[in-house]
């Protein structure tokens, strides 16, 4: 499945025998991939297939194990990020590399070469603001600015210094559908002023509409280099993930009644000094039915959750009812004995302790039934919950009782979301049920989800991820700058609707302004 | 020289040392490290800076002496928390807790030894201006090189370009790492200058304010320079003013133990430490949580490479 | 020149111990490099300061004497650093509680009270010392107060307070002007475990705290809450822990036991208040917790072992003429070896030489 299209002269940039090992995880295992200059490459794969290790290599931020890179034609040693940048190696991180204090001509001078001053670099701004329609206030706080202006800041950072190669690693998991358009638009033209692009994702779609060339790459090595529109959507996917995944059953017959949960009105400040408040929220999610919450990244998801899950609590006993009962002003364990269970974004850290061993951390959520008696801790009772979370789930964990931190991303999630799967909850909240897990463990969590709701329970999933929610959930909303739109049978959403509630254009009811 | 002249300079002599140490400690944890050893460095600085003073009869060489003691402590601080990625509060006390055994071992041949006052300096003209004319403007160097290092720090945080890095490292060194800012390399140079205005602090105590030495002398005021730059919301000109307002208390507590309005001496010496509690309390109570604290501070750094 | 470090992912068991047992000997040879320096032998004294206590019943017993209170306070202390939180103000913790039980047998003082005044007093050092302890407590889950620095004021005021009561209202008025205390009758006094033995009962009591917080912390809720909240807040929230309630109850109990070590020491080892009634154990009391790595049998040991460089530092200043706060010193190259073996058990430390960059 080679590409077709012949490489022309010296490649910009070559990698040759790529690897990198971390301890006993082989996370690049000799990759070779080369890119041509003015080139929209894509690099595709799973979560854990080893792109961002890869990346990283290529910018200097960690050393590769073994392996060369050239860099038009001649072996280079990218030794730091410095370095890469003076090469002509400029990157967008997924995780903004910005300072929440800092100006944004502060943010964009910090990582410029020492010859930059604030000023001239308020005067470039401008000038590459009005060229590739990016548009900042050099003087803003970064953190008062949406993620999509924060992902401009790191991309006019780059633009500022003439790079050759651009890399983007999954520029729009924080995107609007509307804002990603308009990032692609960008690409397009970067690409025939003649810089080379190297575009990390695992997202088809966009793949195929930015892309001509595609190295795949799964559990650390190249599988195939691919012309991605000229392959078959359910190819790519066969090469990505290397055995096919099913669809998630969701035909299930389902009524949903009762109101399970029942929040009314519910508003709060936000917490801490860049929080997002939460206004007049209203929301009900019926036994039988998945809710889908849908939303750009900072919009009050996580305050929603931490409002719903009672980490927070409302001033006022009625904002939000569990089968029935008022509950807004009850902590977490309270909630979790009117059957409630919550499973927050977090999973190393927020929903498990990174070095404790997985029959504690059923005590996290567990603490108050099975598990202790009179305050003291029946360790056995403990371990058997944890085997048999990691028979029910599938749950692939070294021998023996191991600490958490041990499991991979995809295991772990498996364990927390059957952590409380297995307490039989009423009412369950997810917070990015699949958020940087594999396809596998994906779509077993999925269906869990999915079977727990047709048991006859309330399934309440708030994702950024639209294909997501698309999938599994019966109705859906909204959630921006902390306001819910309403909610609606998944059935009358489509993706341009959803796009713009996500902007809070629908919202405002004014017309569709450019992003 | 009026009595209460006299007092104004006392207070400018009580409040620089604290405003040295201050200062440094800003630098330090505006980088993202938390330094609680700052009481053990400016015992270091002291102990070393009369002795050598002593021993070489030079103030000059002294001073020298104090600051290389207060950068050595510190760098050895910056092994563990740079080098080791070793738990900073703990290292921090561990460092207090040497810096004053030490000390102690080091001065003690120079218990009894006493130094001569330093001649101030006097600016003509302007200190013939009455009242702020003495005071402002014939104190000994140290304060002029107190008050210039604030407005240094201020213009080296805001206004240049190593200042700047030095922040974003304070604000998020996992940004600032992947942008390839060299985090530990930054973090040590402001360690290294935390422990030397510690270790000056400590030198001007000794040579300036007490002109001799007793173990334990620093008494807590490495605690409330760590104090000050909470209660300053990490800024260098707010140092300034606290570094003022606690050495006011501390004089004024002193001056009125010796004129005996019947408070026993107990309570009055209690107040600098009473004032750092309430201080903060008013802070806190005004601004929440500690508002200005740099995002990374306290943390462990792990390059990942 | 630079330090790499990478994660290990399986310290044992064993490798901490033998941590604690390579800083300590790390910390010696530091200590014996210093004293060489001085113009000491180190051999002369390390026999000085280890081998002639060890081998001396009376010192044996003194040993047990300066370990107990450590062990009290530093077995408080590990439930807040456990907790992540950072009580560094025990050594006030221990003065109140010592002010607040001598009161009792102040006030009982040549009455010929009943057994009553004993208990009386342990538990008004308790309280003394947990009421003490709850101030920088309350100020920090009421007001976001750091803990740090105001435990560690609050340190200097109870001393100053304890200066005040035996220089003024406290004084002995038979003392000739000296600034103590009148001396505890015997029912106020906590009387040895041995008829002729200096060891008291406060002993007995850092033996039963370490027991029951063996318990604790490895056995109930509570315990696993501490760890949780320490090794990650935001799971133990998540989890339905109130983190206020935690600090409250962690700087109740460290509090508790200084005021408990404080109390004992006075009634069963000085017998009357003075300006000064402790070496710093309150302080020292952080490296016993560090160095028994917040593990009960381990603070046990390490009050011991921190009890004999106390012991030592006392016959090394009359026979070697070594100052006594070369003791301190090495309690503060003790701890510095301790968190840097620390590390190395979590990290695998290695020394890469190449300039710049990181």
């Amino acid at each position: 499945m080679k590409a077709d299209v012949p490489p022309s002269g010296t490649p910009l940039v070559e990698l040759k025998g790529i690897s990198k090992r971390y301890g006993d995880l082989l996370a690049n295992d000799g990759i070779d991939l080369s890119i041509e200059p003015g080139e929209i490459h894509a690099l595709l794969g799973e979560n854990g297939a080893g792109k961002s290790t890869l990346v990283k290599i290529l910018y200097g931020v960690i050393e590769p194990s073994a392996g060369e890179i050239r860099w038009e034609g001649r072996p280079v040693t990218i030794g730091s990020p410095v370095e890469a940048r003076a090469l002509g190696l400029g990157m967008v991180f997924q995780h903004f590399s910005l300072f929440d204090e800092l100006s944004v001509a502060e943010n964009i001078a910090v990582a410029l070469s020492s010859d930059w001053s604030l000023s001239t670099v308020r005067e470039k701004l401008g000038e590459i603001s009005r060229t590739y329609g990016l548009a900042l206030d050099a003087d803003r706080a970064v953190w008062t600015l949406s993620a999509g202006e924060r992902q401009r800041i790191e991309i006019v950072r780059c633009l500022l210094q003439n790079p050759r190669l651009l890399i983007l690693d999954e520029p729009t998991s924080v995107l609007t559908p509307q804002e990603a358009e308009h990032l692609f638009t960008t690409l397009d033209r970067l690409s025939s002023e003649g810089c080379a692009i190297l575009y990390i994702s695992h997202k088809l779609e966009e793949v195929r509409r930015l892309c001509r060339r595609a190295t795949i790459l799964r559990a650390g090595r190249v599988v195939a280099t691919i012309d991605p529109r000229a392959s078959s959507a359910r190819e790519i996917a066969a090469l990505m993930v290397g055995n096919a995944v099913g669809e998630v059953r969701t035909d299930a017959p389902h009524h949903p009644q009762g109101e399970t949960l029942k929040v009314s009105n519910l508003s709060m400040p936000p917490a801490g000094l860049h929080g997002q408040a939460l206004r007049d929220i209203n929301l009900v999610a019926r036994a039988g039915e998945v809710v889908g919450i849908a939303g750009v990244a900072g919009n009050g998801q996580s305050e929603l959750f931490a409002a719903l899950s009672g980490e927070r609590l409302a001033d006022r006993p009625e904002a939000l009812a569990i089968n029935g009962k008022p509950s807004g002003t009850m902590g977490i364990d309270a909630r979790r004995r009117l059957g409630a269970a919550f499973v927050p974004e977090e999973r190393l850290g927020h929903a498990a302790a990174p070095s404790h061993r997985l029959s504690e951390n059923t005590l996290i959520s567990h603490a108050a039934t099975e598990v202790s008696r009179s305050g003291f801790i029946l360790m056995n009772a403990a371990k058997r919950v944890a085997r048999s979370i990691i028979q029910s789930f599938d749950v692939r964990a070294p021998e023996g009782d191991p600490q958490a931190r041990k499991l991979s991303g995809g295991n772990l999630q498996k364990f927390v979301i059957g952590r409380e799967i297995i307490r039989k909850p009423k009412l369950l909240i997810v917070d990015q049920p699949t958020w940087g897990v594999d396809a596998g463990a994906a779509r077993l969590i999925r269906q869990a989800l999915v079977d727990l709701a047709r048991e006859g329970s309330a399934v309440v999933i708030v994702s950024q991820d639209l294909d997501e929610l698309f999938e599994v959930a019966d109705r859906m909303a909204v959630i921006h700058q902390g306001i819910l739109s309403p909610l609606k049978p998944i059935g009358e959403w489509t993706k341009e609707a959803v796009g713009l509630e996500m902007l809070g254009v629908a919202q405002a009811q004014g017309g569709v302004h450019a992003v | 020289m009026t009595t209460f002249e006299a007092i104004l300079l006392t207070i400018v002599t009580a409040s620089t040392p604290l405003l040295i140490a201050a200062l440094g400690e800003l630098v330090t944890e505006r980088s993202g490290v938390l330094n609680l050893g700052v009481e053990g460095m400016m015992a270091m600085g002291a102990a070393c800076s009369f002795a050598a003073a002593v021993t070489f009869d030079s103030t000059l060489l002294g001073v020298a002496a104090g600051m290389m003691a207060g950068a050595l402590m510190a760098a050895l601080f910056a092994l563990l928390v740079l080098g080791f990625a070793a738990n900073q509060t703990g290292s921090g006390l561990a460092l207090t807790i040497l810096g004053l055994g030490l000390s102690g071992l080091i001065g003690a041949p120079f218990v009894g030894a006493r130094r001569d006052p330093i001649a101030p300096v006097d600016i003509p003209g302007l200190s013939d201006i009455p009242v702020v004319g003495r005071l402002f403007f014939e104190q000994d160097l140290f304060v002029y090189a107190s008050l210039a290092l604030t407005i240094l720090v201020a213009i080296y945080l805001v206004k240049t370009r190593s200042g700047l890095t030095l922040r974003s490292i304070g604000e998020n060194h996992t940004s600032a790492n992947a942008l390839g800012l060299p985090v530990r390399q930054v973090r040590f140079w402001a360690i290294l200058f935390g422990g030397a205005c510690a270790g000056l602090a400590g030198a001007y105590l000794a040579l300036v304010y007490t002109r001799f030495w007793s173990p334990g002398m620093t008494a807590g005021r490495g605690w409330i320079a760590l104090a000050l730059v909470v209660f300053a919301a990490w800024r260098p000109a707010w140092v300034l003013v606290g570094a003022y307002i606690f050495g006011a208390a501390t004089v004024l507590q002193l001056h009125a133990q010796a004129a005996q309005f019947g408070v026993p001496s107990q309570v009055l010496s209690a107040v600098p430490y009473l004032a750092t509690i309430i201080a903060l309390l008013l802070l806190s109570i005004r601004h929440g949580r500690a508002i200005g604290a740099p995002g990374s501070l306290g943390v462990p750094f792990v390059p990942d490479r | 020149m630079r330090f790499e470090l990478t994660p290990r992912t399986n310290a044992s068991t064993m490798m901490r111990v033998f941590a604690s047992v390579a800083a300590f000997i790390t910390a010696f040879l530091i200590a014996g490099f210093v004293i060489w320096l001085m113009g000491r032998s180190p051999i002369a004294a390390f026999d000085v300061y280890v081998l002639q206590p060890l081998s001396d019943p009376w010192s044996l017993q003194e040993l047990i004497v300066k370990a107990t209170p450590m062990a009290l306070i530093a077995i408080g202390l590990s439930y807040c650093f456990r907790a992540n939180l950072w009580n560094i103000g025990a050594e006030g913790q221990y003065v109140i509680g010592a002010v607040l039980g001598s009161w009792i047998a102040l006030k009982t003082h040549g009455m010929d009270a009943g057994f009553w005044v004993l208990p009386l007093m342990l538990l008004l050092g308790i309280i003394g010392g947990a009421l003490w302890g709850l101030i920088p407590a309350f100020l920090k889950t009421r007001f976001g107060v750091n803990e740090i620095l105001t435990s560690l004021m609050l340190v200097y005021v109870a001393q100053l307070t304890l200066d005040y009561l035996v220089r003024g209202p406290w004084r002995d008025p038979k003392g000739f002007n000296f600034p103590q205390s009148v001396t505890f009758d015997p029912a106020a006094t906590l009387p040895p475990i041995l008829e002729a033995g200096r060891v008291h009962y406060g002993a007995v009591f850092a033996a039963i705290a370490v027991l029951v917080t063996a318990v604790i912390l490895g056995r109930t809720l509570f315990g696993y809450r501490l760890k949780l909240t320490g090794d990650a807040p935001r799971a133990a929230r998540f989890a339905g822990f109130s983190s206020k309630a935690t600090t409250l109850a962690v700087f109740a109990i460290s509090g508790g036991l200084a005021g408990l070590a404080g109390i004992s020491e006075v009634s069963g080892q000085i017998g009357q208040l003075q300006p000064s009634i402790s070496p710093g154990y309150g302080f020292t009391a952080i490296t016993v917790a560090f160095l028994g790595r917040l593990n009960p049998i381990g603070i046990l040991v390490a009050s011991l072992v921190v009890a004999l460089t106390f012991i030592g530092g006392e016959s090394a200043q009359i026979m070697l003429k070594l100052p006594l706060d070369l003791t301190q010193a090495f309690q503060g190259i003790l701890l510095m070896c301790v968190l840097a073996a620390d590390a190395m058990v979590s990290y695998r430390i290695r020394l890469a030489a190449r300039g710049g960059g990181q």
